[in-house]
């Protein structure tokens, strides 16, 4: 098939490649000509200051032009070399019959892989598990990081409820709320849960883990039992949510029109900025910090170009200076500021702690009350030696311990668990532990 | 009129830094001779490196910025995560393999030639098991693709967000790839090829990522790669034996490949039903959307690469690619969107490849909003932010196309913005 293909589309890709190549050899010559041109205005002008200078301009066009011809020659070879070949390989030979390399695959062999599950339910193993088991086994073995009923710990998948979200905002898209096969739940949680330890499940504890996740979603009751029987005929929440790519008929037939080039819009005006602002320090890593600079600093743009130049932003020495001006500022509103300054810096600590009603150990212990509180203290959290030592030798967190330890963790405190590479700016930890002291107990 | 043409020579010089800066420029005089040249310097007088000190070579240390990032707090775990291809560093099209970005569900793994299997089973005449000195026994083939994730460019739905085209676009790479066709192999198999059927495919690594083909697709250009730019793939990019795609979801491109199935019906995995599907404005989600549209963006200027040289001549480059086959022409803004100017291919582009794309232009020192918008062969021209939003509003993660503004400050500094 593909022989026959290629017999088809070389020439008339040859002829296309060979149209192209005159098309850009032309468009050289005239280029050329132009920026010839342009050398001739300029050494006219030169000329009615000094001779000497019109030597030279003379033997540097000469130059240039000598150099263009020669691009030209090289850009026509290499179009010609494109013409000859656009494949890096011609495409492998279609062979009558096979080549009889590798071995049958033996039935154990298949059966050890073949392991998927399909939407009707094939593929099953004979088995079944019930709610009440399945809460035991995810609880041992899924809670550390779904949580007790499924809803997810820290940044770690939730997968329970959520439903009738999906138009929202933040829609919550969960095994219940969103997957519209069941056989997708058994498939893989089977193979490639838990985390770290995937295909230790056996058959009957992933029966019953899919029925305690069908559970936590409201979806069944607490005396359910599945099995390989009664699998195929559970019906998802969300099994009529989806329908085939619809880009072709929605996009494709409105976009494959040729595009607007010029008074394609009155102005552009800037609606948005970045709100992270990537750090990329040589060596590696990547923090970044909230950016509130606002839009309406910057032009707005029409044909004839911004409507302003800002001016450039005051350098970092610059800005400390100015600051003490500023300070006048009633201090109520300062410490509102802070808090939801420090708000904004507490999103790059959320991917391990909480903080706030409800907060929960995830990575990182609970934050609420810990200014002012003696280290590595909150009940439940299992603590790096490095901490418990600082707690025993009595480190109390004060502002300015607070303020060292987060600017520096692993230099403050040699073998802290916290993998965190620290806050760089100054404002920042002032913000966020402003932030954290608001949260009492 | 006439004073036009007879400038007076301070007219004539203010005039030439703005217009006829192309032969002017980067000629500031010096003021005093450079050492580097009047001065002998170590390089020229001791002797370097020898040819035993390096088997194989790392980039240069000056170099050493350029390199895969992550952004930590993205996921939960680094072990189910992504990175960055650095792009605003990166020229021409071919990324080198060891800053290609990497997407793992649960870690790159070893594997060696010798421990490799690849079953081939299902609806088939003769199931079958590969070595990989097998694979090496077909015909095989050499394609340059580009591998983009279906989440590049996701974090930016909602609006303007990480300040980097690393960090917006970098979740592709683009190789030149040696494999054997997968249509070779299911014909070795006798596989049963009937448009309705669909080729599983399933990765040796704990997260069992497997994805369901087309047969049409899996018949056309799929490839069973074992080496990329000359080079036997790195761990990260599947070791020793991954699936390519072309024009299709990086997900698709299933790594450590070690079983090929031929099913009546898609098999709806994990990765096909919860994650790399759509959900669009009205809470319907959209499943199979494989194909990648077409792109492009503009890598230098960027946030990482700010202009230090101040007005006259400036390169504007980037990348533009389509899953649907070459790209035909990419035109740059420099007024956010008010007019277009057509830029120059580094090269015709190849099918389902990366495409350089430069703008050789003169700055005049005033802001700038850069915009590219990639046209490929379809006739596809790559719409706007607000175009995708109208369509499938602001959460369906995946397949966000959209043009990307960058906003240069007069000092040269660009930022990720968006524009009306
Ligand atoms: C160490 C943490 C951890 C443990 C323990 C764990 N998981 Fe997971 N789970 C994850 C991560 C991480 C993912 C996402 C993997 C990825 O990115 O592909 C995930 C994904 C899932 C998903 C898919 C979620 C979605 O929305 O697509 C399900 C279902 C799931 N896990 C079930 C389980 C079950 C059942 C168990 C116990 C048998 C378990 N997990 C144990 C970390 C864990
Ligand atoms: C990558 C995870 C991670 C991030 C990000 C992180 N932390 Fe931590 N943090 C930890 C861990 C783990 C500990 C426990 C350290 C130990 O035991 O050595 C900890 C400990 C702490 C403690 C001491 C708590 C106590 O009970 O004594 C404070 C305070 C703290 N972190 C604040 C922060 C702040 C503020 C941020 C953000 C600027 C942050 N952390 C970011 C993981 C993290």
């Amino acid at each position: 098939m593909s022989k026959s293909l290629s017999h088809v589309f070389l020439p008339v890709f040859g002829g296309t490649a060979f149209v192209l190549a005159a098309a850009v050899a032309f468009a050289n010559r005239n280029y050329g000509q132009s920026q010839i041109e342009t050398l001739e205005t300029r050494i006219e002008q030169v000329e009615a200051n000094a001779a000497a200078a019109r030597e030279n301009a003379q033997a540097e066009a000469n130059r240039a032009a000598e150099l263009e011809l020669k691009v030209e020659e090289i850009q026509a070879a290499a179009a010609e070399r494109v013409a000859s070949g656009a494949n890096l390989t011609a495409p492998a030979p279609s062979h009558d019959g096979i080549y009889g390399l590798g071995r049958p695959a033996l039935e154990e062999e298949v059966a050890a892989w073949d392991v998927d599950v399909l939407p009707d339910g094939r593929g099953l193993p004979a088995g079944s598990g019930d709610v009440w088991t399945g809460e035991e086994v995810f609880a041992d073995r899924c809670a550390s990081c779904h949580g007790e009923f499924a809803e997810g710990v820290d940044n770690w998948p939730v997968l329970a409820g959520g439903f009738d979200t999906l138009a929202d905002e933040d829609p919550v898209k969960t095994v219940g709320s969103y997957w519209p096969h069941l056989s997708t739940a058994w498939d893989y949680i089977s193979r490639s849960m838990p985390f770290g330890e995937a295909g230790t499940l056996t058959a009957d504890e992933t029966y019953a883990i899919v029925a305690y996740i069908l559970y936590s979603n409201d979806l069944v009751d607490d005396d359910f039992e599945l099995n390989n029987e009664n699998f195929a005929d559970f019906e998802m929440y969300n099994m009529d949510g989806f329908v085939v790519d619809v880009r072709p008929e929605t996009e494709y037939t409105e976009w494959r029109k040729e595009p607007c080039m010029e008074n394609c819009k009155a102005e552009a005006t800037v609606t948005m900025r970045s709100v992270f602002l990537v750090e990329t320090p040589p060596e590696g890593g990547s923090n970044s910090v909230m950016n509130d600079a606002n839009p309406d600093e910057l032009p707005v743009f029409t044909a004839d170009g911004p409507s302003f130049i800002p001016t450039a932003a005051p350098k970092p020495e610059e800005e400390a200076a100015a600051t003490p001006a500023v300070q006048e500022a009633a201090e109520v509103d300062e410490t509102a500021e802070l808090v939801s300054a420090g708000e904004k810096v507490f999103k790059k600590c959320k991917a391990c702690h909480q903080v706030g009603e409800g907060a929960k150990h995830s990575t990182g212990p609970t934050l609420n009350g810990v200014i002012g509180a003696n280290a590595g203290s909150v009940e439940g959290f299992k603590y790096s030696n490095a901490m418990k030592d600082a707690a025993e030798a009595g480190l109390i967190w004060t502002a300015e311990e607070m303020a060292a330890f987060l600017a520096k963790p692993k230099e403050y405190m040699k073998g802290t668990r916290m993998s965190f590479a620290g806050l760089k700016k100054p404002d920042d930890i002032e913000a966020v532990i402003v932030y954290l002291k608001s949260f009492g107990n | 009129m006439d004073d036009a043409f007879k400038p007076s020579r301070r007219a004539f010089l203010k005039g030439s830094a703005a217009v006829a800066a192309g032969s002017v420029a980067g000629a500031a005089a010096a003021d005093t001779p450079d050492p580097l040249i009047t001065e002998l310097q170590d390089w020229a007088s001791y002797t370097g490196a020898g040819v035993d000190e390096t088997p194989y070579g790392m980039p240069i240390s000056f170099e050493s910025h350029v390199v895969r990032r992550n952004v930590e707090w993205l996921t939960a775990s680094p072990i189910s995560s992504i990175n960055f291809t650095p792009i605003h560093a990166l020229d021409g099209t071919i990324t080198p393999q060891g800053c290609a970005f990497e997407r793992h569900h649960s870690g790159a793994i070893e594997l060696r030639k010798e421990d490799y299997r690849l079953m081939i089973n299902g609806l088939v005449d003769r199931p079958l098991v590969f070595t990989y000195d097998d694979i090496e026994r077909f015909p095989r083939e050499n394609h340059v693709y580009f591998c983009e994730c279906a989440a590049n460019t996701g974090m930016e739905w909602a609006g303007a967000q990480l300040n980097g085209v690393q960090f917006t676009h970098g979740m592709i790479h683009n190789m030149e790839y040696t494999g054997v066709p997968l249509r070779t192999l299911l014909q070795e198999a006798g596989a049963d090829i009937s448009p309705d059927k669909w080729v599983y495919v399933e990765g040796a690594d704990a997260s069992s990522n497997g994805r369901s083909i087309p047969m049409e697709k899996a018949l056309d250009d799929v490839l069973v790669a074992f080496k990329a730019n000359g080079e036997a793939l790195r761990m990260e990019h599947g070791y020793p034996v991954r699936l390519v795609v072309p024009g299709w979801e990086g997900n698709m491109w299933v790594k450590w490949l070690r079983r090929i199935e031929v099913v009546d019906m898609a098999v709806e995995s994990r990765e096909e039903t919860s994650k790399y599907t759509d959900v669009y404005a009205d809470g319907t989600a959209q499943k199979w959307t494989w194909v990648m549209d077409a792109k492009s963006v503009i890598t230098s200027p960027s946030p990482q690469m700010p202009i230090k040289h101040g007005p006259g001549p400036l390169v504007i480059s980037g990348l533009a690619w389509s899953g649907h086959g070459q790209i035909t022409r990419v035109d740059v803004s420099k007024d956010g969107g008010i007019t277009w100017e057509t830029a120059r291919l580094g090269k015709q582009g190849d099918s389902k490849a990366l495409t350089r794309f430069y703008l050789d232009t003169n700055w005049d020192g005033a802001p700038m909003l850069l915009q590219a918008r990639a046209i490929d062969e379809t006739g596809y021209v790559q719409p706007t932010k607000d175009q995708l939003r109208e369509k499938r509003g602001e959460n369906s993660v995946y397949h966000n196309n959209c043009i990307q503004t960058w906003y240069v400050s007069a000092e040269g500094i660009a930022e990720n913005v968006e524009v009306s």
